[in-house]
């Protein structure tokens, strides 16, 4: 029995030594769910790159989900060294509990946003309902599918973007955009939880005329679906989606990680790393790459959340925590 | 005391009842704690909101009904599947157990694709009017679903041990076919019955996985209480999260002491008609 233990014992000694002699350095990135394809690719020229440098393998960890969900993973112990989720509320949660400084957002260049997306519709080919800019949205007979911006982050960008457009139409106001919107939602026969659900009730179930989303999910629909199934509609006014990242201080300090996720979520504003956001369907900062890419991202006329709406706190409490507005517009009833 | 043909009465006690303290109390006393942080007043606010009895409405709602047509139809079913024999029977027997092994995820997907509009079985059915997907219709039949094997399982081998006797001396006594089914056999069966009611029940009521891809999640109409949950912890709002976990589990609570209570009678009526 006690030279099982024994045996037992060196055996993780021996593992543990092993492990730190190899010099891999391991991080994990919590992530939100359409950025699968991006930070793949990502992974890989950062540990060819680091390689390089410094002579250590370094292995990114994946976690993918809802980004409301993931930040709360993250409050609740998941060791993340990095997250990169779909709007700074849900990395301002994880702020809240002391995991990272309060002035995260400052920390790297653009509000800690290495890539942008934009909120477009995706409709069914030819357009046979004629949508062109939001107004057409609540037209007689017009079905819209956005999930539920109670539950999802990428639908509280699409509920902003027409509130903002709403907004910003002569004599816009405050009581015009709810009547906006109020209506817009009269449109929307299916609420579903999240992002990636909305898209396939669209696609796959054939429900609703109009798709209200991010514009790297319409592109990655739009090429994966191929056939031409389907047409992007730029609106004539719409909100820069601002997905941030940033490194999650007491995780790092407590892993040793520091330096190499420093490095990572900096490689995201590299040149190597803006090219591979585009390719992937986000919007680069780096005026060269979106120069060169300008031809897959047509322009419109955008406005940002802090034009508006102040920031994420401001804009999570007036709109969609309980009691908001977005409890106000009685959907469904 | 007493002494027993196995032994170790006082560690295996000692046991179940900490096994069941780790496993079941200690997770129900977590949630009734972080739902403390609400207070009476939130509670109430909470719970009186027309959004939060709509929800609580369909999820409690859809399952009682859901767990009834379980009832029938897993009667029928078990029925079939211990009396008679027929090619095939095994395959029907273990194609029961489906919706235990199917991922919720999965079975809520499958049933959207057969009935949505464009799904094979909602391309019919939409012509004549009647929608499943994206309805509370749809929340029911994701609900009648998942309860489904409940109510055989825990049929079956009651009427396994059912001894035919019993109805041939019902029939030689000059009962009618109808006073056998009611009066001898349906006597016989409702201990099991009742509990694959109520474990069907307790499954729908707190249904999300399956639900949540067929209801249409419209606030008021056809959303459910689990969805609110969901939302909740969206907004970090552990406490409001918690306090309606609480809630719903006083429901169930609440329903399946009721189950309990027409068990225990329907004993009675068991012994009454033997």
């Amino acid at each position: 029995m006690k030279k099982s233990i024994l045996v037992l014992l060196a055996a993780i000694g021996v593992l543990l030594t092993a492990a730190v002699a190899a010099k891999d350095v391991s991080l994990l990135n919590v992530s939100y769910d359409p950025t699968r394809e991006l930070y793949r690719q990502i992974n890989t020229a950062f540990a060819a790159q680091w390689k390089a440098q410094h002579g250590d393998s370094v292995t990114i960890q994946m976690s993918h989900g809802g980004s409301g969900k993931q930040a709360r993973s993250v409050v609740d112990g998941l060791p993340a060294d990095v997250v990169t989720l779909a709007l700074a509320y849900d990395i301002d949660a994880i702020a809240d509990r002391g995991l990272l400084a309060k002035d995260w957002q400052k920390k790297l260049p653009n509000n800690a946003t290495p890539y942008t997306s934009t909120i477009v519709f995706l409709v069914r080919k030819g357009n046979p309902k004629g949508i062109k800019d939001w107004g057409d949205l609540v037209r007689a007979g017009v079905q819209v599918v956005t999930p539920n911006p109670k539950s999802s982050g990428g639908a509280r960008w699409n509920f902003l973007a027409a509130w903002g457009y709403a907004l910003k139409q002569p004599g816009g106001s405050d009581a015009t955009a709810k009547a906006y919107v109020k209506e817009l939602f009269k449109h929307v026969p299916v609420l579903d939880t999240g992002a990636r659900g909305a898209t396939n009730t669209f696609v796959q179930r054939g429900i609703g005329d109009v798709l209200i989303a991010w514009e790297n999910e319409a592109l990655l629909a739009q090429r994966q679906l191929g056939n031409n199934a389907f047409e992007i509609v730029v609106p004539s006014i719409t909100i820069v989606a601002e997905p941030p990242v940033a490194v999650v201080d007491s995780n790092v300090d407590k892993h040793g990680t520091r330096a190499v996720a420093q490095a990572y979520v900096e490689f995201l504003y590299s040149p190597q790393g803006q090219e591979i956001a585009a390719k992937n369907f986000y919007r680069p900062r780096s005026p060269e790459l979106a120069a060169r890419y300008a031809s897959q991202f047509p322009a419109t006329h955008t406005f940002t959340l802090s034009d508006l709406f102040g920031d994420w706190r401001q804009a999570q409490a007036k709109f969609f925590n309980d009691g908001g507005i977005f409890d106000q517009l009685g959907v469904g009833s | 005391m007493r002494r027993r043909v196995l032994p170790g009465f006082g560690i295996s006690l000692g046991y179940a009842l900490a096994y069941l303290g780790l496993i079941v109390l200690l997770p129900l006393a977590a949630l009734a704690w972080k739902a403390s942080g609400i207070g009476v007043e939130g509670l109430l606010r909470l719970l009186s909101s027309p959004r939060t009895l709509a929800a609580l409405r369909l999820s409690v709602v859809g399952a009682v009904v859901a767990a009834l047509v379980n009832a029938v139809i897993g009667l029928l079913v078990g029925w079939v599947l211990v009396r008679y024999r027929f090619p095939g029977r095994r395959l029907f027997d273990a194609l029961v157990d489906l919706p235990f092994a199917l991922p919720t995820a999965v079975a809520g997907i499958a049933l959207t694709t057969l009935y949505a509009p464009n799904g094979w079985l909602g391309q019919w059915l939409e012509p004549l009017g009647i929608k499943v997907a994206y309805t509370p219709l749809g929340v029911f039949v994701a609900m009648v679903f998942v309860g489904f094997p409940f109510v055989v399982r825990t049929l079956q081998p009651v009427l396994a041990s059912l001894e035919r006797d019993v109805e041939e001396a019902a029939e030689s006594l000059g009962a009618q076919r109808w006073q056998t089914f009611f009066r001898v056999i349906l006597p016989m069966l409702a201990p099991a019955l009742l509990t694959g009611f109520a474990l069907a029940l307790a499954r729908a009521v707190g249904e999300y996985g399956s639900v949540i891809f067929i209801a249409g999640n419209i606030p008021m109409r056809s959303e459910i209480a689990p969805l609110l949950i969901v939302q909740k912890l969206e907004q970090f709002d552990y406490a409001g999260a918690a306090a309606l976990g609480v809630a719903m589990l006083a429901i169930s609570f609440a329903l399946l002491v009721l189950v309990s209570l027409l068990q225990r009678w329907s004993h009675r009526w068991q012994e009454r008609s033997l």
